[in-house]
């Protein structure tokens, strides 16, 4: 795709000194924007231009830029990691915005996720959840050999395909309800289709149930929007998995 | 499993049972409105109505599925209520049109809609048979029984605004029922990556089959009569 210059954007983004005081929509303008730039490299330009300027960047989360690591956020122009699907933000390109659009961008808004400053929010919320039951805590001996372990091609596929989840927290930003049902769903889902993780199915589906609906998350109503923005791709499939383990562990309790 | 009833998933699965409850009532119900086109003189549809009001597994039925439909719309009052809790800062800009449909997104104005056009309907028909009995009676085969055939095609004949509002109602519940019936299945665990295709296309010819069903009868009323 040839490269082309945006004239002139306009920036309309949240500011927030810190996590107790009110933030407010600010508009900023920014100038000669390659189409190639990416958008977090889109805020660099803008938060230097701010700097000269002797105002205050704005705060935004960010780490790789590779989209492997999960720390970029954002909510753009009304949807999580920007508009386009199976994405982080870093992944995204101004190529996507048209000469002269405002651009809005607020932080991923959840009671659970609490805004920090500007952009950033405190997704320490996820962490909690995996401390409660993400994770296997029986022995499982030394590395074994390759194929000793007999596990089905499609069990293999599926918990490879649920263990991508980068924890992001584009599931519950974009979720109407702000639920973290696909992120819980992907670690249950996960370690359930393989023997290691087997063991302690039942226990880890309550316990992390009950620290996902402790912590303030709404409730899942299958909307399915969070497989659309989950920039790994991760299926609902796996909150149909997490129900039958659910119910499981219960009946069995 | 105290603490399977006050969980996210608990509440989820009892909107799910009831639901599936619901799904089978309205085939049942539509089953027997469909009489209503296939004979003018009304006997078709009163021995129908007749059969429905006296069948003792209808009277044992009756009020768990009242019962159902109570619970179904308390969890689902209380679930939308903490749902919006759990956003306390809304977005200024919103668009999930990309990631959704509209009738996933709106279950619970949808559902209100509903139950906006139940009472009405309650009042119509279900109130003046079993509760204030105000419906003449008719004998059909030699059985005395309420004429619900008149008190039915009745007000389908005199009033537009009511056919129009019947099938608005039904309009509301195909939509409800395309987001309801595989989320159902979805939230006790019956789908998968396989299954939800063949529970979206279930669902579409199900929600397809209720709405058009429900909207033939009162159009057909506007269209004969």
């Amino acid at each position: 795709m040839a490269e082309k210059i945006l004239k002139e954007i306009k920036v309309q983004a949240w500011k927030q000194k810190n996590a107790t005081s009110k933030g407010k929509f600010e508009t900023y303008t920014v100038k000669d924007i390659s189409t190639d730039t990416s958008f977090l490299e889109m805020l660099d330009i803008l938060n230097y231009q701010l700097i000269e300027e002797g105002k205050e960047p704005i705060a935004f989360d960010h780490d790789c830029r590779e989209g492997i690591c999960g720390t970029c956020s954002l909510y753009i122009n009304g949807r999580a990691h920007g508009p386009d699907d199976d994405i982080t933000t870093c992944q995204l390109h101004m190529r996507k915005f048209k000469e002269g659009e405002t651009i809005t961008i607020e932080p991923f808004r959840a009671k659970s996720f609490p805004v920090i400053k500007d952009l950033m929010v405190d997704r320490h919320a996820f962490e909690k959840i995996l401390y409660s039951g993400g994770f296997v805590s029986v022995n499982t001996g030394g590395v074994p050999d390759g194929n000793a372990i007999p596990i089905s091609y499609d069990d293999a596929e599926a918990a490879m395909d649920a263990a991508s989840c980068i924890g992001c927290g584009a599931c519950v930003a974009t979720c109407k309800n702000s639920s973290a049902m696909l992120f819980v769903s992907a670690k249950v889902s996960h370690l359930a289709r393989l023997p290691q993780g087997q063991v302690e199915a039942a226990r880890r589906a309550r316990a992390m149930v009950a620290k996902m609906d402790e912590l303030g998350f709404g409730n899942c109503s299958n909307t399915g929007a969070c497989e659309v923005e989950c920039p790994k791709g991760i299926s609902i499939a796996n909150i149909a998995k997490l129900n039958r383990e659910y119910l499981k562990a219960k009946i069995a309790e | 499993m105290s603490s399977f009833l006050t969980s996210s998933i608990g509440k989820k699965f009892f909107m799910s049972i009831t639901g599936f409850f619901l799904m089978v009532f309205l085939v049942v119900h539509l089953g027997i409105n469909l009489l209503l086109l296939f004979d003018d003189t009304g006997v078709l549809f009163n021995l129908g109505a007749h059969f429905m009001g006296t069948n003792p597994i209808i009277k044992i039925v009756e009020p768990v599925l009242a019962l159902g439909l109570i619970l179904h719309m308390l969890y689902a009052s209380y679930l939308t209520i903490t749902n919006m809790m759990a956003r306390p800062v809304k977005y200024k800009k919103v668009n999930l049109r990309d990631s959704s449909t509209w009738a996933s997104r709106n279950m619970f104005i949808l559902g209100s809609l509903i139950l906006i056009f139940l009472v009405l309907h309650i009042m119509n028909f279900y109130w003046k048979l079993k509760v204030t009995h105000t419906v003449p009676s008719v004998m059909v085969d030699g059985v005395e029984m309420e004429n619900a055939y008149e008190m039915v095609a009745g007000l389908f004949k005199t009033s537009l605004v009511y056919n129009l509002l019947y099938i608005a109602g039904a309009i509301f519940l195909g939509l409800h029922l395309t987001h309801g019936f595989w989320s159902a299945f979805q939230t006790i665990g019956w789908s998968g990556d396989l299954w939800r295709s063949r529970l979206y296309l279930v669902a579409k010819i199900y929600a397809i089959i209720i709405a058009v069903g429900f909207s033939i009868i009162p159009l057909y009323f506007i269209i004969k009569f």
